[in-house]
């Protein structure tokens, strides 16, 4: 049996149902992170010092934890990843393969550098003693950037699917592989996006 | 976007997607450069989160196409960012709400 609306517009929605089913996906998603940006409103707003005592050190801002310039490295890599995403689905709109390979691969590179990053970040963060269970800040930094991570590792397994075998369907339905690459590619764009506000509101206030 | 189908069509979205990108990092470096003016919590956090909604919306509307989508979609996010609101509403209430105890750091 064939499914229904994957390429065509569903005549009651006016989109597919794949790019229906992503923004409800997508719906649920924001939901998550803003309770958890709630979270870190509320234990924020109660604290009388942010992020406080840590150990024997007292701490005034976020920014004598974490270290800006790599946070803000993590943030160019991932805007540059959402382009070379959205140049993949271009490029398969403009019927050109071989471009649509290059730019998936380096959406995945970018995904994978920023993961390294953050890994040796958290590294660092523990040779120093800073475990999620030390202070709230440190726990709301580790939920959050945790799993904003974990949705990076999602997108790396989805994109790399896309790149390897799932690229087959290019030439037996060239129509719905594009559009597997919007679907994916509106995934990918919204865990830019999620960092785009975490970036500010944890590492810099 | 998505009704976009002639090569030309969307070579004219990739100029503005490099455009998008230049403004995005443009952004960024500004967020940064003000953290480093260490403002106060409120002004700082007033410009944090303004340059992020204007680096937030430049993602969702063109990468993410949402400027040239159907109602539904636009429906859909309506009544997320409805029950968003009610969320950051009820949170901040309930802080007031508490017998004025701190919360440990």
């Amino acid at each position: 049996m064939e499914i229904p609306y994957t390429v065509a517009a569903r005549p009651d929605t006016g989109v597919n149902n794949a790019k229906l089913g992503v923004w409800l996906f997508l719906a649920s998603e924001v939901m998550l992170f803003g309770g958890l940006f709630s979270a870190y409103v509320f234990l924020r707003v109660g604290a009388p010092e942010w992020p406080g005592m840590i150990g024997d050190h007292q701490f005034a801002r976020s920014s004598d934890i974490l270290n800006i310039p790599i946070g803000f490295f993590d943030t160019l890599v991932l805007i540059a990843s959402s382009v070379t995403m959205v140049m993949s689905w271009a490029s398969l709109k403009m019927n050109n393969f071989g471009k649509y390979k290059l730019y998936m691969s380096l959406t995945i590179l970018c995904a994978v550098i920023f993961l390294v990053v953050k890994s040796f970040e958290y590294g660092d963060k523990f040779s120093h003693g800073f475990y999620p269970a030390e202070s709230s800040f440190l726990a709301i930094y580790f939920t959050l950037t945790g799993l904003h991570g974990l949705h990076v590792i999602g997108g790396i397994i989805v994109n790399s699917y896309l790149l390897g075998p799932g690229s087959k369907m290019w030439k037996t339905d060239g129509e719905r592989f594009t559009n597997r690459i919007e679907i994916a590619g509106l995934y990918w764009h919204f865990v830019d996006l999620v960092w785009i506000f975490l970036f500010p509101t944890i590492y810099l206030l | 976007m998505s009704d976009a189908t002639s090569v030309e069509d969307i070579k004219k979205h990739v100029r503005v997607y490099i455009t998008v990108f230049t403004a995005l990092a443009a952004l960024t470096v500004v967020t940064v450069a003000v953290a480093y003016l260490n403002l106060t919590i409120v002004p700082a956090l007033i410009v944090a989160l303004f340059i992020a909604t204007i680096k937030g919306s430049l993602v969702a509307c063109y990468f993410m196409h949402l400027i040239s989508e159907k109602k539904i979609i636009y429906a859909v996010l309506i009544t997320t960012v409805a029950f968003l609101l009610a969320l950051f509403i009820l949170t901040i209430g309930s802080y007031h709400d508490q017998y004025g105890g701190k919360i440990v750091p």
